[in-house]
């Protein structure tokens, strides 16, 4: 037995994280009343706490300040507190519900007395005093809030119906409709799984041939086929990431005010390959919380820390940094919490969490881990993004970079090999007359930032022993500079207005007569070349040039003479300054080169430049680092940035189980805390997750709340069995996946009978499959892929699809991101979520159909219905392009007849086939309206006419015009935005 | 030819009713029925019988408002060139801002670098004006024609200093983003009165004062929370006034009408099947988006409104997307139902040449919001419709910059800055609260408003308790003055 170690490994741990709590389980009060026997049980968790937590916990519960506030000592969340005789009171007396305060106070008569206060305008109803009085009267047995129990793992239950179950997720459902007396439904058919399945698993409807494979596959072995190449699907991952942004609050801006566009696609593109490979849970978790701490962290460990990053970042001018730093680091906190264990652990921002046991000192505490990275509180408007940030090219792009490195290097080589003339001469002094600011660099060259117009510069060096025939400038590149410089001309170019040579003499300056000439062929020069006062410009950027600067009668000057250079700026062009520069001189009269010479020069330049205009532009990322000398961690009073109580250090909340051994102090240590088999609430609250995914609801479902104020499962055991078998099969993401989609459970029918839906109309006991409205993104992506216009692609950049004009503008023209133009080609039509996310203007087709804003932490969405999806559906310009084309190909792909081509774009759309009443109201309006376009075939044209993608020119416009209306009222159908 | 606006096999309303659309509730049936030739609408108050939605148990109490208009000044207006009248300053022109005054408050990043704080008294005069005798900025000539309709805060006060979070914080209870707004907040507690159109609307215009600033969020009318439906529907000055709108080219309404039915009869066989309520409900959606189309056109085509009552809201209100013609879409949405209406104008954010841009944005606000109090009087909604005018925080007395004679800008000032209220159950003609000289301070410790309080303010004269009304989210009752909110009684009639 391979895994009773690995179960008994467990178990201790699960112990170990139990002892932290207030031992669990413990009827510790329990005093059997005889008279109460063949009474049904209170259940402490299900029926008590609840009402506490309602009606007592805000003024007797973990807030120590609002118990001090409101003057008690008196505690009703913990047994302690209960069972605590004060002032002659006892909350609770094990059997006695009349010496019980508890029960006394909420059906006191007297207004005075009674709790809650009338103020509260809270009051428990008649049922829920009457069950405290029972569980009082039964013995007042206490258990821990559930959710902070590790799992138990029950066996499967015995079911009357043998012959459903699948596997032991059927028992449990089964189980508990057989005792509600309520019968599952039947099987879904074929099509209906199929579109299902491969709508929960890839984000996208089966192809045509997938149907028609999948309903010529008899074997018994079909359905998990079709499981598992959905799994193995590159869009499987695509579809996983979807779901995970959100709590991420993953977007490409700040999401403040100018709302400026910032990278993170890579890390958007990280866990969609993480997905992909099926990365366990735990290392998914890890290496995004804490990968760059890792020992020897890979690129993509770091890159993974991106999660952290995502937040907003405040750029707005005149903020005071500290303040918005706490909101950064707060927004961490927050989302850790909800996202891995379902805590709104940001209720302890201000105060204890007055519901679940997170003291204030214990958010602080994980505010500590957060609070050390290398940033600053004031974001910074460049795509790159605030600090600390990382380069993370992809993997051809790593490869073409090590291509253009090598070319480099061999023009290097082959450059070194002829002999050169010139020799270096060191700056040593570089001052400009305004306020450009030259910095010398180590190789002894000068670059000019902070450029000032009309600026001089001046540049002094120390003449050579020995003859100089020739002074040489090279204009070099540089990534800082624009279009890599070697100018600060937008284009990277420059224009030198003047250039003059004069050596310190013993009568004062001494003005050196010149000539210019451009030495590498590559004419960076002016009019005013081989002039005394020269000038040299170079018009557009992108790679070194050189220029000698001669001396009308070669120069012997003292050893230690003082040479001075001057550039000067002036006229229509006095802002493209030369940016970045160094000096040498030749000893001898022969320095110009051979053509070969300065071809080898010149390709060595060009090879410099190729390489590093790629190495600039390659995609960068926000990441976590930690500060060598950590910041302090103070408590907030009432969660004011300026408000400093006690110092804190990092820690997990006090009432849980302390670090695993072993765990260092830091956020790695956090993430292996969370990752911890004994942690209560990771396993349960991923596993509830992918459940809410896949049925509509989880399990619990309050899936972004397992504390106290949360939902209680509909199924504990069930959900308990899941996480269990999470951790069992080492946190297998695809396993998970795949025993819930494989379950008799998820393959029902999506037929509700109204009989049982009175008996539970959320279809919370599961007696049919689920049916709800497909997500935002879905919606889209399926119209794209029923046209056949999907772009299939997975990653990259993100992408601009239609958007009606002005979205953006309308409400700002600051930062980068406006004037929204839509992309052309493959672009236009790539998965939703690769489309570009302004968080203060996102989307409109998207946030209508409820997608977040992204600017915090969202694990749950809503799902509404209102007329603007009705609009959005039938005259987006997305909508519109998608059904037109899907008419294209219903005319041209669908058969010969119109009933033919009508059934075939239905059953693009749906999977399955339609039925004859179907068919005919189909056939109907596509003969009206043909009718109608056919007296109006202007008004097909215009129709055709609509989006990027033209319609064949083979086809009749008047008919396409007919079918795209057929296709419009087929991807309006509820069917088709639903998940059946 | 068959009525395009409606369903096939329909004719008889009833019908429709009772056969299309199985598995509706009664509440939604009426909504349909009620409105169900909303393209006929006339221009003068018309409301559908039947307010639909709304939470049970409201109003709390009576209400004195049924609806209301929110003018908000996007950049935040300076008090001392329009409600604060500090004549002491200019004696003071020049001098550095007393510390006693500046009591250590924090300043901006932008100014708190300064090295010096010279005060700049306003460079326009102020006059008293109506029987009220208010002192009104010379830049607001058609305010002080309606001083004594309105109730002005000298003594709103804010904690945020910088624009984003001050009016996130302004429109939503809280300077992070992610709670439900003011405007979402009242649809969701009273709901509709007309099911055309959406219970909170939203319009933007660009200030002359300051261009393109500063900008503006979906999060200022988002519904956080609270269910979507009860988000702010921003009406749109160019392309489709409301988003998708309009029919794609090529299709009419009649084809549209007929796509409708055959979409409907396809949803109704899929019912049968499946036995869903909700496709009847998303199918009625579709219905009432079809009558949304006649509806909103309607609405904004200012072309039947008097040219009277158009050239009374000044000389812009002709053209689309002016706060103007806003003010006067403003009134039309009110008197069709609409519940909350929230303006947002733009352009007060006077970092420098403060005197020049804020006669225009002056100009901009002064006439039309005049003759909305004047328009909604003549219709007799005046004293239902609740008119909010205010920023999101003040500015300061000094300069910004250098104070030059003709010159001079102001930062951020969020420890007093103006307000006005005016309509239902709003004390008219009346100042309430004083700050110091310097308009740094208030100095009527019982006259001052929070913006917690005035939003419970709004909420009371719309009969709502602040505090009870709340919703669920993740375990914890959440509320729009979070714990705090005070209704200021001195502004109330």
């Amino acid at each position: 037995m391979p895994d009773a170690r690995a179960l008994h490994r467990h178990l201790s741990r699960a112990c170990r994280f139990a002892s932290g709590l207030l031992a669990a389980i413990a009827g510790v009060m329990a005093a059997p009343c005889p008279a109460c026997a063949g009474e049904a049980k209170v259940d402490f968790n299900r029926e008590v706490r609840p009402v506490l937590s309602e009606y007592c916990f805000a003024c007797h519960g973990p807030d120590q300040e609002q118990r001090k506030r409101v003057k008690t000592d008196l505690r009703l969340d913990t047994r302690a507190g209960l069972a605590a005789k004060l002032d002659d009171i006892v909350p609770v007396v094990a059997g006695d519900p009349a010496h019980s305060a508890v029960y006394q106070r909420l059906c006191a008569s007297d207004l005075d007395d009674r709790m809650p206060p009338e103020k509260t305008g809270k009051r428990p109803s008649a049922a829920q005093v009457a069950t405290i009085k029972r569980w009082i009267e039964q013995g007042a047995t206490w258990e821990q809030h559930w959710a902070f129990v590790p799992p138990a793992r029950a066996a499967a239950p015995a079911v009357a119906e043998v012959g459903w179950p699948v596997n032991d997720i059927d028992r449990f459902v089964l189980a508990r409709l057989e005792r509600e007396v309520l019968r599952h439904a039947v099987a879904a058919t074929r099509a209906t799984l199929l579109r299902r399945v491969s709508l929960d698993l890839t984000g996208l409807p089966p192809t045509p041939a997938e149907v028609e494979s999948f309903a010529a596959d008899a074997s018994p072995q079909a359905y998990e086929r079709v499981v598992d190449r959905l799994l193995a699907s590159p869009h499987y991952g695509e579809r996983l990431a979807m779901a995970w942004l959100d709590g991420a609050r993953y977007a490409d801006s700040n999401g403040y005010q100018a709302d400026h566009e910032r990278a993170m696609w890579r890390w958007r593109d990280w866990v969609i390959d993480a997905c992909n490979s099926n990365m366990p849970f735990d290392q998914f978790t890890v290496e995004q919380l804490a990968g760059d701490l890792l020992p020897s962290a890979t690129d993509g460990q770091r890159i993974a820390t991106g999660f952290n990053r995502n937040h907003r970042i405040n750029t707005e001018g005149g903020i005071i940094p500290e303040e918005w730093l706490v909101e950064t680091v707060i927004d961490r906190v927050d989302t850790t919490g909800q996202v891995w264990l379902g805590l709104t652990l940001g209720c302890a921002r201000c105060h204890d969490h007055k519901y679940d046991p997170i003291s204030q000192r214990d958010f602080y505490r994980l505010f500590a881990y957060y609070n050390r990275v290398p940033e600053p509180g004031m974001g910074k408007e460049v795509l790159a993004g605030t600090p600390p940030t990382m380069q993370a090219p992809t993997p051809e792009q790593r490869t073409r970079l090590a291509t253009l490195v090598a070319a480099a290097v061999a023009a290097q080589r082959h450059a070194a090999t002829f002999a050169s003339p010139w020799q270096a001469l060191p700056i040593s002094a570089a001052k400009a007359g305004k306020d450009t600011r030259l910095t010398k660099q180590k190789d002894g060259s000068v670059l000019a930032t902070k450029p000032a117009e009309h600026d001089t510069f001046t540049v002094q060096v120390t003449a050579p022993a020995g003859r100089l025939h020739a002074l040489r400038i090279e204009a070099l590149t540089d990534p800082g500079l624009p279009g890599m410089g070697p100018g600060t001309g937008g284009d990277g170019g420059f224009a030198i207005s003047a250039i003059s040579l004069a050596w310190a003499g013993p009568g004062g300056e001494q003005a050196v007569p010149i000539t210019v000439a451009s030495l590498d062929g590559v004419a960076p020069a002016s009019g005013k070349e081989g002039q005394a006062s020269a000038a040299w410009t170079l018009a557009k950027g992108g790679a070194a040039h050189q220029l000698v600067v001669t001396p009308v009668a070669p120069l012997d000057l003292p050893a230690g003479t003082t040479l001075t250079l001057t550039l000067g700026f002036a006229g229509k062009e006095a802002r493209r300054l030369l940016g970045h520069f160094r000096l040498g001189f030749s000893p001898s009269a022969a320095f110009v080169a051979p053509p070969d010479q300065v071809a080898a020069e010149h390709e060595l330049a060009a090879a410099e430049a190729a390489r590093d205009a790629y190495d600039t532009a390659l995609p960068t990322v926000m990441v976590m680092e930690d500060m060598p000398k950590p910041r302090p961690t103070w408590i907030l009073q009432r969660g004011q940035y300026d408000k400093h109580g006690d110092a804190v250090e990092p820690g997990t909340p006090a009432a849980f189980a302390p670090l695993p051994p072993g765990a260092p102090a830091n956020r790695l240590g956090l993430a292996r805390w969370i990752t911890d088999p004994g942690n209560p609430l990771t396993a349960r609250v991923a596993v509830n997750r992918m459940w809410e995914r896949l049925f509509g609801t989880g399990l619990v479902k309050s899936s972004d709340n397992f504390g106290a104020q949360g939902d209680l499962p509909s199924h504990p055991e069930l959900l308990d069995w899941l996480a269990i078998e999470f951790v069992r099969l080492k946190w297998d993401m695809k396993a998970m996946v795949k025993i819930m989609v494989m379950s008799a459970t998820y393959r029902q029918a999506s037929v509700i009978d109204p009989a049982q839906a009175a008996a539970d109309p959320e279809n919370r006991l599961l007696a049919h499959g689920p049916r709800f409205r497909l997500q935002a993104e879905t919606i889209r992506d399926q119209a794209l892929a029923v046209a056949g216009l999907l772009t299939e692609r997975v990653g990259g950049p993100s992408v601009r699809p239609y958007q009606p004009p002005g979205i953006w503008d309308e409400l700002s023209n600051y930062g980068n991101l406006h004037n929204y133009q839509h992309a052309t080609g493959p672009d236009l039509y790539q998965r939703s979520l690769y489309t570009i996310w302004k968080r203060t203007t996102p989307p409109p087709d998207m946030v209508l159909f409820d997608m977040p804003s992204r600017e915090y932490c969202q694990v749950r969405r809503a799902r509404t219905d209102t007329p603007l999806q009705a609009l959005a559906l039938l005259n987006d310009e997305t909508f519109v392009e998608a059904a037109r084309v899907l008419g294209g190909l219903m005319l041209g792909a669908g058969g010969t007849s119109s009933d033919t081509r009508l059934a075939y774009g239905f059953r693009r759309a749906l999977a399955r086939a339609p039925s004859d009443q179907e068919l005919a109201i189909l056939r109907a309006g596509f003969a009206r309206r043909l009718a109608r376009f056919r007296a109006d075939p202007a008004a097909a044209q215009r129709l055709v006419a609509q989006g990027a993608t033209p319609a064949d020119p083979g086809q009749d416009p008047v008919e396409l015009a007919a079918y795209a209306t057929v296709a419009s009222t087929i991807l309006n159908l509820d069917e088709t935005i639903t998940k059946e | 030819m068959r009525d395009p606006h409606l369903p096939r096999g329909a004719c008889d309303r009833r019908a429709f009713l009772t056969g299309a659309v199985g598995g509706l509730g009664l509440t939604a049936l009426g909504g349909l029925a009620a409105s169900l030739h909303a393209g006929d609408l006339p221009a003068t108050r018309a409301v559908a019988a039947d307010a639909a939605g709304g939470l049970p148990g409201l109003p709390h109490f009576p209400a004195k408002a049924k609806r209301v208009i929110h003018l908000f000044q996007s950049g935040a207006p300076s008090q001392f060139e329009t409600f604060d009248y500090k004549p002491e300053l200019l004696k003071l022109r020049g001098k550095d801002l007393p510390d006693s005054v500046r009591n250590g408050q924090r300043l901006t990043g932008m100014s708190s670098g300064q090295k010096s704080f010279p005060v700049a008294p306003s460079a326009y005069g102020f006059a008293r004006a109506g029987k009220s005798g208010v002192w009104l900025s010379e830049l607001l000539p058609h305010t002080a024609g309606v001083v004594d309709d309105i109730a002005i805060i000298r003594t709103m006060y804010t904690e945020a200093i910088n624009h984003d979070p001050a009016i996130t914080f302004f429109q939503t209870g809280s300077q992070i983003a992610g709670r439900p707004s003011l405007g979402a907040w009242v649809a969701y507690a009273l709901g509709s009165e007309n099911r055309d159109l959406p219970a909170f609307v939203v319009l933007t215009s660009n200030g002359s004062g300051r261009k393109n600033d500063q900008p503006l969020y979906d999060r200022l009318w988002a519904s956080g929370f609270l269910p979507g439906r009860f988000q702010g529907v921003k009406f749109r000055n160019a392309g489709d006034p409301v988003l998708f709108l309009n029919d794609p080219a090529g299709i009419d309404r009649m084809l549209r009408r007929d796509m409708l039915d055959d979409l409907g009869g396809l949803n109704r066989l899929r019912q049968q099947a499946v036995g869903d309520p909700e496709i009847a409900t998303r199918t009625a959606q579709y219905e009432l988006a079809f009558r949304m189309q006649a509806a909103v056109p309607e609405l904004t085509d200012l072309g039947k409104e008097p040219a009277a009552v158009v050239d009374s809201y000044g000389p812009e209100a002709r053209t689309p997307g002016t706060y103007a013609s806003n003010c006067l879409l403003g009134r039309r949405l009110l008197e069709r139902g609409v519940r909350f209406v929230q303006l947002y104008h733009r352009g007060w954010d006077h970092h420098a040449n403060l005197p020049h841009d804020i006669k225009n944005q002056c100009q901009d606000i002064d006439q039309p919001s005049a003759a909305l109090i004047t328009d909604l009087k003549q219709r007799g909604m005046f004293d239902d419709t609740l008119i909010v005018w205010g920023g999101e925080f003040g500015r300061t007395v000094y300069s910004q910059g250098e104070l030059t004679a003709t010159n001079y800008g102001r930062d951020h000032h969020p420890r007093c800055f103006p307000l006005w209220l005016a309509g239902a159950g709003i004390k008219a003609g009346t100042v309430f609260g004083e700050t110091d000289d310097f308009s740094y301070n208030i100095i009527t410790p019982d006259q001052k408003a929070h913006v917690h309080d005035l939003n419970a303010t709004i909420l009371h004269l719309l009969g709502i308790d602040h505090t009870r009304l709340t919703y669920r989210f993740q375990g914890r009752d959440f509320r729009l003055t979070d714990v705090h909110g005070e209704v200021v009684k001195g502004v109330l009639a």
